[in-house]
């Protein structure tokens, strides 16, 4: 039973980390019905964006929380930026074009990031420093988590209830929904569909930037490859909880962590990554829409 | 002159959907547009509202060339349109929807008049002003579709067919709006499949014919014209 529990708690904490990812996927799929290939890339950057700028203001040497918390924002806002970037000058060009040159462009720019990745960060892994300490904390019968996993659980929690609350209530997250609607019937209210469009993909990149760096608290071991596995895996938990839809990314990132650990726990660790495409040609054999999503009713 | 539109060339690919169309509408009028399917009706209240790029011609508004700016900022100036299909935004609610055709304004206090401005011309939208749109009767989205346009606090606007699929008691009540809107100041710009209820209501009217303007009159003589009562008033 305890066993169960603890690879319940770390296959939360995976499932989280997956839900920010797939957060950017389904948001970008919402609004152009594109699949950004890139995003798992984004989340590399992340990770090191937050090694840099955790080098730059000494969080490694004298780490504590305001430092960790400068690195987590630091690494947002520059993936921010990658992000508004990439949709600016790769995918806009192409947005009136096929959707075919959409997918070339999409996995185009995940090339291009990964091997600018090993140019600039060099091809072997690095390591992300400790800017929290970390420690055990007991949840008696033999479970166990980590601070780190604490601050995993918290940080992604809190930045989906801030999302939700900017997409449901903001006059900016109120645009969003209009654009992923109808882009034409957005632009006749006066919204620039274009300006909604890259706040999209920066709000996207933020989360998965977020993730690049909680993942690296536990994992510090960051490359520039490291992105590819976990943007797949996101992106098959954002079409279980069914693409487009923002509760279903969420949903599909939390089956898709626990999922995950009892694999590891149960059959066999050399599973760990097959179960993810498992899962995908189940939810396209048998519910193609995902858990949350709906039969695509627009455009009557 | 409010609008006018001068020799406007639109295409869709090799498609050539408006050939050379010239018409314009005066402050305070009612204009109607009438034609058959495919005549252009759409593609030119699109082309006024920067949705669709023009190859030649232009659209002035207020002595302002608009001709090639873009939607949002078209909206700004004082235009707004209740587009054909209605294309409520479905999964907001109908407040949500008003609050959206407000998108450019930042006087609250002023967007929340004209909000009660909108219920008291549609009060059923007040009964579902909590409902998502897309659970509305065709005639709410249609009556929606037009509150939400006049949230934007238009000079001019255009609507596409908002008598399609309407049981004909609630075309009447939806035209009779029209009218009120446009005793406020509102200038329309109507595009009608229905060209006898158009024609009653508008001042003067143009005949749309694939891409080209056919016919251009005082309403009330179009009326009597027999190529449109055989053509579009059946006889
Ligand atoms: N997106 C498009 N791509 C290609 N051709 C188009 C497109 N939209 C409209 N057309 C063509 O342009 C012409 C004008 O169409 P438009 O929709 O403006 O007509 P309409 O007068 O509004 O017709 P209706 O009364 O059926 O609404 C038609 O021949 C139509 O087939
Ligand atoms: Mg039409």
């Amino acid at each position: 039973m305890s066993e169960f529990l603890q690879q319940l708690v770390n296959g939360v904490t995976w499932g989280s980390v997956y839900a920010l990812i797939a957060l950017g996927y389904t948001m970008v799929y919402g609004i152009l019905r594109l699949i950004n290939f890139a995003h798992g890339d984004v989340y590399m950057l992340g990770a090191f964006f937050g090694l840099y700028a955790a080098q730059w203001i000494g969080a490694a040497d004298h780490p504590t929380p305001v430092r960790a918390f400068v690195v987590l924002v630091a690494a947002m806002l520059g993936c921010g930026a990658v992000g508004a970037i990439i949709e600016r000058a790769a995918y806009k060009p192409v947005r009136r074009s096929s959707r075919l040159a959409a997918l070339i462009t999409a996995i185009g720019v995940s090339l291009l990031l990964e091997n600018g990745g090993i140019l600039v960060f060099g091809p072997n892994p690095r390591f992300f420093p400790q800017i929290v300490p970390s420690s055990q904390i007991s949840l008696g019968h033999g479970v166990s988590i980590s601070n780190q996993q604490v601050i995993i659980l918290v940080v992604s929690t809190g930045l989906m209830f801030a999302l939700r609350f900017i997409v449901l209530n903001t006059r900016v997250g109120k645009a969003m929904r209009a654009v992923s609607h109808n882009h034409m019937a957005a632009a006749l209210m006066g919204i620039s569909v274009d300006r909604i469009i890259t706040f999209t993909f920066v709000l996207g990149s933020m989360l998965a930037a977020a993730a690049g760096v909680l993942v690296a608290l536990q994992n510090p071991k960051i490359d520039p490859l490291m992105g590819i596995m976990p943007g797949l895996k996101a992106f098959v938990a954002a079409v279980l909880g069914g693409i487009g839809n923002i509760p279903g990314a969420v949903l599909g990132g939390l089956v898709m962590g626990i999922a995950e650990v009892l694999v590891v726990g149960y059959l066999s660790p050399s599973y760990r990554d097959a179960i993810a495409f498992v899962l995908l040609i189940v939810i396209l054999l048998v519910r193609p829409t995902g858990i949350l999503g709906t039969q695509a009713a627009e455009k009557v | 002159m409010l609008l006018q539109v001068e020799r406007l060339d639109v295409y869709y690919g090799a498609v050539h959907a408006l050939k050379g169309v010239t018409l314009c509408a005066e402050a305070g009028e009612i204009v109607t547009l009438i034609g058959a399917n495919g005549a252009g009706k759409t593609t030119l209240l699109r082309t006024i509202s920067g949705v669709i790029p023009s190859r030649s011609g232009r659209v002035t508004f207020e002595g302002r060339d608009i001709t090639r700016l873009p939607a949002h900022d078209i909206v700004g100036l004082g235009i707004s349109q209740a587009p054909e299909g209605r294309l409520v935004f479905a999964n907001l609610t109908v407040e949500d929807n008003l609050e959206l055709g407000a998108y450019r304004r930042k006087d609250r206090p002023g967007i929340s008049k004209d909000r009660e401005e909108v219920f008291r011309l549609f009060p059923r939208l007040r009964e579902r002003r909590r409902q998502s749109a897309g659970t509305l009767s065709g005639g709410e989205q249609q009556m929606l579709a037009i509150g939400r346009a006049l949230m934007s606090r238009p000079r001019l606007l255009l609507l596409d067919e908002p008598s399609l699929g309407l049981a004909p008691l609630l075309v009447r009540e939806i035209f009779r709006t029209v009218r009120e809107i446009n005793q406020r100041g509102v200038t329309v710009l109507l595009v009608e499949q229905n060209a006898h209820m158009a024609l009653s209501i508008a001042g003067r009217g143009y005949v749309l014919e694939t891409g080209h303007v056919r016919l251009e009159d005082r309403a009330e003589r179009l009326l009597q014209n027999d190529e449109v009562r055989r053509a579009y008033l059946g006889g």
